[in-house]
């Protein structure tokens, strides 16, 4: 199994809401304890995020175009952050999900050092690295509508932006919805194989402008008017 | 990379310690005159001092020590777990091998351990510098030359540490010429290592980053009001000019001065504990550095062209 995201980034516009929905479910976690804000009402707000959206723009006017890319742990197949744990508390699961064992971490951050991705954050109140879980406690949850074990991003996303599955099996949302479309890895050089895939921005059709209209003098203005330019 | 001080005390002092350790143990074993056994055993304590209050500093780089018993667990993988599982071992090596210095039990026990120990303590050594080679996400680190630079100067920094020491109790000659060969040895890899990291490189770029096609990508905004966890471990940025300085110091303290001061004679244990404080100062600076100047491929994804 290969568990990971689809995140289309022709169709996100990057509204933070992901990152929002994430925050608030892993604010009441029950892998690891509440996600914790620093100075969260002071002048320098900060905190602890497992996802976070930036913005690009790519191209150069008239074919530019503002691409937003949400960016959460790509749960890679050779995941570099598991093999250099010293302490076994980064694994890899049989269904292909990266977590930290809480329990075993000793806040060294060298996971974080080795992912190319900016995917770890140190939790500063336990001391603990913190990572995407793709909500392991939300989507095998008996519980739950069916339709709601997915993972809190894919469930706040606004315009259907993320789709969540396993990408070994060539019919679930994530296949069906990569296929064509995804970009090639980043930070492929790299070799660690993220799992998650990110789908090409389409081009928009350009815009035709208007042909400039030519110049003309106060006299042509006058001739035009009276019928007798060369234009009319 | 933010410059950690818990973690350039550490490979500063135990880098000196294990280096200090090894060159006891050859020189027991090769040169016995030079260690006579009075002067064995307090080189033996500094090089255990030397290494235990650096690996005492490098818990204070984590942020949950309570854990710390376990990084010897995963040593498959981990350089970081095979660090602390040959520092581990080479305690009860080097309290035996200072059982046989005390009560005198030379020949094949004591010979025996003196290898083990040597070993053990470039392989430790080897081990600190692979915790940073082995990482792909850092192409200044990511090299060959760091973790023999590690050893190199770990060997002469050691050197220098015990010069004083047998110079206080043997009251011989001291062993300059190792000295100045492993510092001829250390000068050249790190000399090596400015010069192939001498200018910036573009080992990875914003388009490997974000291969969004052949199209020019412009960071419009990082998404964050301030600082956070990345930008704090990854963003730390160095002045040319601070950065040009601080080379030129490590070159002066670590290198220059103990190469004009040993090479002029300098004799007695105050002045050759200054030799040896002048080139731990300058390898503090060296250690600094290493991290200042490392970039991380983090930094694509807020803008910079390119690391390397």
């Amino acid at each position: 199994m290969r568990l990971g995201l689809a995140i289309d980034l022709d169709t996100c516009v990057g509204c933070h809401a992901c990152a929002v929905a994430c925050k608030e479910w892993n604010g009441e976690s029950l892998m690891a304890g509440p996600l914790p804000d620093y100075d969260a009402y002071g002048k320098e707000a900060t905190g602890t995020w497992l996802n976070r959206i930036r913005h690009y723009e790519c191209g150069t006017y008239p074919e530019n175009k503002t691409v937003n890319v949400p960016m959460s742990c790509m749960h890679c197949e050779d995941a570099a952050c598991v093999t250099v744990c010293p302490t076994g508390a980064s694994y890899k699961r049989p269904d292909g999900i990266v977590l930290v064992d809480a329990d075993k971490c000793m806040g060294c951050s060298y996971c974080a050092w080795a992912c190319p991705y900016g995917a770890r954050e140190l939790d500063q109140d336990e001391g603990t690295m913190r990572k995407c879980t793709l909500c392991v406690d939300r989507i095998y949850d008996e519980r739950l509508p069916e339709a709601d074990r997915q993972p809190a991003c894919v469930l706040a996303c606004p315009t259907h932006a993320r789709a969540f599955g396993d990408y070994d099996d060539p019919d679930s949302d994530v296949s069906r919805a990569a296929k064509g479309r995804s970009l090639p890895p980043m930070l492929e050089k790299l070799g660690y194989k993220p799992v998650n895939q990110y789908l090409a921005p389409r081009q928009a059709p350009e815009i035709k402008m208007q042909p400039p209209r030519p110049k003309k003098s106060l006299a042509d203005y006058i001739r035009d008017w009276a019928g007798a330019g060369k234009g009319s | 990379m933010r410059p950690a001080w818990s973690v350039i005390f550490f490979t500063v002092s135990s880098g000196a310690g294990l280096g200090l350790l090894a060159i006891l143990a050859l020189l027991r074993l090769l040169a016995a005159r030079v260690v006579p056994d009075g002067t064995a055993l307090p080189m033996l304590a500094l090089g255990l001092l030397l290494t235990t209050a650096g690996l005492c500093s490098s818990t204070f780089h984590l942020a949950n020590p309570k854990n710390a018993w376990r990084s010897a667990s995963r040593f498959k993988t981990s350089w970081l777990s095979r660090e602390a599982v040959f520092a581990g071992a080479l305690y009860p090596v080097a309290l035996l091998y200072g059982w046989t210095l005390w009560s005198g039990t030379g020949g094949a026990l004591q010979a025996i351990c003196g290898v083990l120990l040597a070993a053990l303590a470039v392989v430790v050594m080897y081990s600190t510098g692979m915790i940073y080679a082995c990482l792909k996400t850092i192409p200044r680190w990511n090299h060959g030359l760091v973790p023999v630079g590690y050893v190199a100067l770990g060997l002469y920094s050691g050197t220098l540490a015990a010069l004083p020491v047998i110079a206080a109790k043997s009251g011989g000659p001291v062993p300059v010429a190792l000295a100045l060969a492993l510092l001829a040895a250390a000068l050249a890899v790190k000399g090596a290592y400015f010069v192939i990291f001498g200018a910036p490189k573009a080992v990875h770029t914003m388009a490997d980053a974000l291969p969004l096609g052949k199209k020019e990508i412009r960071l419009l905004d990082t998404g964050h009001t301030h600082r956070t966890f990345l930008t704090d471990e990854f963003f730390f940025r160095l002045a040319r000019r601070q950065a040009r300085f601080l080379r030129f110091a490590v070159l002066v303290l670590a290198f220059v001065l103990p190469l004009a001061l040993l090479t002029v004679g300098v004799s007695g244990p105050p002045a050759l504990a200054f030799v040896a404080l002048s080139a731990f100062t300058g390898l503090l600076a060296e250690r600094w550095l290493f991290f200042a100047e490392a970039e991380h491929t983090v930094r694509l994804y807020h803008g910079q062209r390119a690391v390397g």
